[in-house]
């Protein structure tokens, strides 16, 4: 899991209306990043309808919370659609896990991401990271708020 | 603006909702959610004091806020138990008409029951727990609590563990 202090790697990827969203778009802002297994899992489900449920108030605390799975803009579209979630979900599909594997957030037996929560701040740092004991377990939006207080 | 930072899982309230005799456990409950629908009933059995709190899914459930204050509406009029069983019993009736029908049948004062399931005090107690949950770290329903700790695994299996 990439370390608290480090640069946070650049990426570019297509979101759930293959648009290209890049870590310069969120300079300025805090930026949380969820990565997570596939959407639909029963797990996923439940973890993206959380951060739905605290998302305006990462907001007010000027965070901006972004999904990333191996899954593809349409799939993305179709689990946002099915939620009601209105973050933004980006697609590390090709190259497969690029992202998840640049910021340690890969499981490499499995072909999917970790479920993995990173904030990078304004100047585009990792400020904080955690990585679930295992993909079953979901971590808490609580400590996302933990994270962007300390 | 209230914080949704880690916080221990609050103790027992004057105000919370509570039922039963014997281990103190609480809960925090989708009545929306077919995860909690079907474990409710044997929950519900258990030799337990019970604390039911609120923790509506929205996004996931859009009927859910709905539920849930109608719930607390209820327990303004002491039928907090018998809305909650009702709405998992039938799910498949819960728009505002069968509200309205299990109001009557709870022998609730129904103008009540309609104006303080709109009202701002339950949307803010509903609200209370939900945010209790969230800094408790609770991540999806049912989720249960003991001691002031989460109980880990299956939720009923947990429940059921803290009566032998």
């Amino acid at each position: 899991m990439i370390e608290p202090g480090s640069q946070a790697p650049a990426f570019t990827l297509p979101d759930q209306d293959a648009r290209d969203v890049s870590l310069g778009d969120f300079a300025g802002r805090k930026l949380v990043i969820a990565f997570y297994p596939l959407d639909f899992s029963p797990v996923c489900t439940d973890q993206l309808s959380l951060y739905q449920e605290v998302l305006a108030e990462l907001d007010q605390r000027g965070a901006t919370l972004v999904g990333v799975s191996v899954d593809s803009p349409y799939c993305h579209a179709a689990f946002r659609e099915r939620l009601n979630l209105t973050m933004p979900l980006l697609s590390d599909f090709h190259p497969k896990g690029a992202m998840s594997r640049a910021y340690g957030a890969w499981i490499e037996k499995v072909g999917h991401g970790n479920r993995s929560l990173v904030l990078v701040d304004e100047r585009g740092i990792v400020a904080w990271s955690h990585a679930s004991p295992t993909p079953l377990e979901i971590p808490g939006a609580n400590l996302i708020f933990d994270a962007l207080a300390a | 603006m209230d914080e949704l930072t880690s916080a221990a899982v609050p103790p027992l309230r004057a105000d919370d909702h509570v039922t039963g005799r014997g281990p103190e456990a609480i809960v925090y409950i989708d009545l929306a959610c077919p995860a909690c629908a079907a474990v409710w009933p044997r929950i519900r059995e258990l030799p337990l004091e019970l604390c039911f709190r609120h923790f509506p899914m929205t996004s996931k459930h859009p009927r859910s806020p709905a539920l849930h204050a109608a719930a607390e509406a209820a327990a303004g009029q002491g039928a907090l138990w018998e809305m909650a069983d009702s709405l998992f019993a039938e799910r498949g009736r819960v728009d505002d008409p069968h509200l309205w029908e299990r109001a009557e049948r709870f022998g609730l004062d129904l103008d009540r029951f309609q104006s303080d399931r709109r009202s701002g005090a339950v949307a803010e107690r509903v609200q209370r727990d939900f945010r209790s949950g969230v800094r408790a770290g609770v991540a999806g329903t049912p989720a249960a609590f003991a001691e002031g700790a989460p109980l880990p695994g299956e939720v009923e299996a947990g429940l059921r563990g803290l009566t032998t």
